[in-house]
């Protein structure tokens, strides 16, 4: 079965390690928060200048002033600062944030991304996913692997506008986790009950495959 | 004590002319100046180059100036949730600067800290790169970006004092703080404006000298974007 929304969220959080500092992107990225374990510490940045975002105010509590890029309402968790938009990808840029999740409309063999533009169709802009994805050591993309129509978003050589060249570390979709290695993408896990031929057919780049591929753990 | 008071936010707007570049604060709707952007609507100033991180919704925020086809060119790194943005951008009538967010931040600050260009790595091999100066630094390719120049910069703040002195809440802090000194003329928009000696140093985030009028506005809306929520057990 492939994994819906939640699932590939639950999955990407096992990524997510004692100490790290975290940046989520929009969509299946944000998701990610609700299922890192509680018995490490984490701190979420949000790059319109928070760090140690906590859940979504009770209702009646909302504040116009404190927001994720996402522009959701928002909390803070003991210990969270607020900064200017400068510093707060000063901090990207320098590469304090250990791990940036962030979703993708392509994703290349070279780890080569894009996601913030279809020409003539849709531009909302790339807001801050250029700097991250330039800037970061360890990117995850969470996306899915077909489109609607059922073609490969996995591909030998992204054919929609780039938000980064060769910067993408993992992918995890509905099907697989792929790790980006020199030689092209490495097929590591497998989602519960979909099988490696089924994954090849979805997948227009030539995956590497060595050995037993096991099963993800969701839960 | 120099005293950088204004009465009306048409006094702080004072200047402000056709086709000039002016800089915006806010991330969303979040601390954007309200009362100016009212103002500059009414005022009818036109062919105006916005920089902002956002350019509003349609019925707030920048949104009311491009309704009102007041501005020529947007500089942003975000555009989505605007409707008529996008119509204007894809007709043509629009000329639209797409930056990477990191990027905008720093031109800004670049501008308020007096460097005319830096490196940086965001964007390079894409098209935001296309005729920038392209250098290698430890091993990594970076892109040249210039300092913005503005006429006026317009930020908004949660207190400030009579010598300009501000002070931001939460994340509306965001590009208000790099605006400020941005221009070669800053106007801060403030919730409360306080007479001098009522704020502790300790705790300003931008000095005075970065500003040269503040107002208090009349009203704040402090519309909320994406209202989420989660419910009491």
């Amino acid at each position: 079965m492939a994994l819906g929304k939640e699932e590939i969220a639950k999955r990407i959080a096992k990524e997510v390690k004692d100490g790290y500092y975290v940046n989520l992107g929009i969509g299946i990225p944000t998701l990610v928060a609700n299922y890192v374990r509680t018995d490490i510490a984490v701190e979420f940045q949000s790059e319109n200048g928070v760090l140690g975002m906590g859940p979504f105010p009770f209702e009646g509590e909302e504040d116009a002033d404190i927001i994720n890029a996402g522009k959701q309402t928002i909390t803070t968790l003991p210990g969270a600062s607020f900064f200017d938009s400068a510093l707060s990808f000063g901090m990207i840029r320098s590469q304090k944030v250990d791990l940036t999740i962030l979703g993708a409309m392509e994703v290349a063999e070279n780890g080569d991304i894009a996601n913030w533009k279809i020409p003539g169709k849709m531009v909302k802009g790339m807001g801050g996913a250029m700097d991250l994805v330039a800037s970061a050591e360890n990117i995850i993309v969470a996306m899915m692997h077909v489109n609607k129509a059922g073609e490969s978003k996995i591909l030998k050589k992204c054919s929609l506008p780039l938000t980064g060249v060769g910067c993408v570390k993992k992918v995890v979709t509905e099907l697989a986790v792929l790790e980006v290695t020199p030689k092209g993408f490495k097929l590591l896990e497998r989602a519960p009950g979909v099988s490696v031929e089924h994954i090849i057919a979805s997948t227009e780049a030539t995956l590497i495959i060595e050995g037993d591929i096991p099963e993800m753990i969701i839960d | 004590m120099i005293n950088k008071k204004v009465n009306t936010v048409q006094d702080a707007l004072e200047g402000i002319k056709d086709s000039m570049t002016i800089m915006l604060g806010g991330f969303g709707l979040s601390g954007i100046p309200e009362n100016a952007i009212a103002e500059l609507v009414t005022k009818g100033t036109t062919d105006l180059t916005c920089i902002s991180n956002n350019a509003g919704v349609d019925d707030f925020g920048l949104g009311l100036l491009l309704q009102k086809r007041q501005i020529k060119k947007m500089i942003s790194s975000y555009v989505g949730e605007n409707a008529e943005f996008e119509r204007q951008m894809l007709s043509g009538e629009l000329d639209v600067e797409l930056t990477p967010q990191g990027t905008l931040a720093e031109k800004c600050r670049a501008a308020q800290a007096g460097i005319p260009a830096f490196f940086t790595p965001a964007g390079y091999g894409t098209e935001v790169a296309e005729g920038k100066e392209v250098r290698e630094f430890n091993g990594k390719m970076h892109i040249m970006e210039l300092a913005y120049k503005a006429d006026f910069s317009i930020v908004k703040a949660w207190k400030g004092d009579e010598a300009g002195n501000l002070i931001f809440k939460g994340t509306a802090r965001n590009f208000n703080a790099c605006m400020a000194g941005a221009a070669k003329i800053t106007i801060a928009e403030v919730e409360e404006l306080l007479p001098v000696g009522s704020l502790d140093p300790n705790e300003i985030h931008i000095p005075g000298i970065m500003v040269q009028r503040i107002f208090q506005g009349e009203k704040f809306e402090k519309r909320i974007e994406q209202r989420t929520v989660r419910k009491r057990n």
